[in-house]
């Protein structure tokens, strides 16, 4: 089924962190103005990116990542017009050009530029569609969705948002259980690692602040970052009562006994 | 006789009284409410319309569904209609991802007035472009304890289903204490 929406309502790093958490493959196209970027995934990884305008064969790539010289990358252009990527690849490094993680790591760079070109817009329509992957003579180099969050969320701007995502500072955090997640390939800032080191269901988000120095908006901007990675998630802190106090003037729920409610799914059953 | 209530919300055209209307063995009846100050002398009248079904389980019990308001002016509503609640149904337009964040914060707003449990209803899957309840889990940051339901609110059925899972929430809620 296609997820289709406006970034307007569902921002990139929401998509990303969606893609991520579901595992899911398929190409995200999302159409801006006069501009369309494709970005493909394969089970929750980033494996492909394009987008109009910064659209560049693989002796592009490998130029601009300074694996190899202008005139090479000119040369190359010209006489490999029939090649698929793959093919050109090999060749190039049968040839001595470049090795194969020359490859790898300008493929990979090429991409991230595309995705982190991305986070600005913050407006048009997207279009997730599942099981559609790049051609097959394209070269994809996985990569982790979780630093790309990451710094996607570091690019947010917005302290309207951020208090919007997080309008309650006296939460706690703790570590999701995800099987997937590997801890030691993310890449976090020196601040990000001390907020990191005193998660605890104990600790309040404010009181986590406190300890670092951090004001409102840095320690949100932080969180968010961690919440939209899907390395940590909210949790009431301990010692807090399980049941919130309720406001003034409503009322507690009535106090309900088993067998009401028994009555009430067997009617419901009979409709 | 014994009444129970069940309020079902969401934003604006997520098919809340399509939702109610499925269910109720009465035709579902827009209530008018007159609005007074807290003296509960009527200074100016204020009138709003609310969705309002019913479901007799015997001659001692009755079940009513209160749709709240769609309309934002009106969100003033939703506390009062909170009161006394044994649980709520948050219905998502699923096929609407532009509602999404208004439904997150109606989720945050009930969740705030009661402890009560409760279930959303990820509506509207007999459209192409709706997102599957997973997707709208992960979209409206739901705890994981929390039922994320395909519904399709014109179904009764479907419906049936959604008020079945709120149910056993509720007899969850009772028989871990």
């Amino acid at each position: 089924m296609a997820l289709r929406g406006n970034l307007r309502d569902f921002t990139i790093t929401q998509l990303f962190n969606l893609i991520n958490l579901a595992r899911k493959t398929g190409v995200l196209t999302i159409d801006r103005k006069r501009k369309q970027a494709k970005i493909y995934f394969k089970e929750g990884k980033l494996v492909c990116a394009l987008v109009d305008g910064h659209d560049m064969g693989l002796a592009n790539m490998l130029h601009r990542a300074g694996k190899i010289s202008e005139e090479e990358s000119r040369i190359i252009q010209s006489r490999a017009e029939t090649h698929t990527e793959k093919e050109l690849g090999l060749l190039l490094i049968n040839a001595g050009y470049v090795t194969q993680s020359d490859i790898v790591e300008s493929v990979r760079s090429h991409t991230l530029d595309v995705v982190y070109l991305t986070f600005n817009w913050t407006d048009g329509s997207f279009l997730f569609e599942p099981n559609k992957l790049p051609a097959d003579g394209a070269i994809t180099v996985p990569i982790n969705l979780e630093n790309i969050i990451m710094e996607g969320s570091r690019r947010v701007k917005e302290h309207e948002m951020l208090r919007d995502e997080l309008p309650d500072l006296d939460v706690a955090l703790r570590f999701t259980e995800r099987p997937h997640a590997k801890l030691r390939d993310i890449n976090l800032s020196v601040e990000e690692w001390r907020v990191i080191s005193f998660i605890n269901p104990r600790n309040s988000i404010k009181r986590v602040a406190q300890a670092n120095s951090m004001n409102d908006f840095r320690i949100r901007k932080i969180v968010y970052g961690l919440l939209s990675a899907g390395l940590v998630q909210l949790v009431l802190p301990e010692g807090a009562k399980r049941v919130p106090t309720l406001p003034e003037g409503v009322s507690a729920p009535p106090p309900v006994k088993r067998g009401l409610i028994m009555r009430l799914i067997d009617r419901v059953k009979r409709i | 006789m014994q009444t129970v209530k069940v309020v079902v919300t969401g934003p604006f055209s997520s098919g809340k009284t399509e939702f109610i209307s499925s269910i109720s063995e009465i035709d579902v009846v827009s209530t008018e409410r007159k609005i007074t100050d807290d003296s509960r002398e009527v200074k100016a009248e204020t009138t709003v319309a609310m969705d309002f079904g019913r479901i007799t389980v015997d001659e001692e019990l009755v079940l009513y569904l209160f749709g709240t308001p769609g309309q934002k002016r009106f969100d003033f509503m939703w506390e009062i209609l909170s009161e006394g609640m044994l649980g709520f149904v948050v219905l998502a337009d699923a096929a609407r991802p532009e509602t999404f964040r208004e439904a997150r914060m109606i989720i945050d707003r009930f969740r705030r007035y009661s402890p009560s449990p409760y279930v959303i209803a990820a509506n509207k899957q007999d459209h192409g472009d709706a997102w599957p309840p997973e997707d709208l889990r992960i979209a409206l940051k739901i705890a994981p304890h929390v039922k994320v339901l395909p519904c399709v609110a014109t179904d009764r059925e479907s419906v049936k289903n959604v008020l079945l899972e709120l149910l056993y929430s509720i007899l969850d809620t009772i028989q871990g204490e």
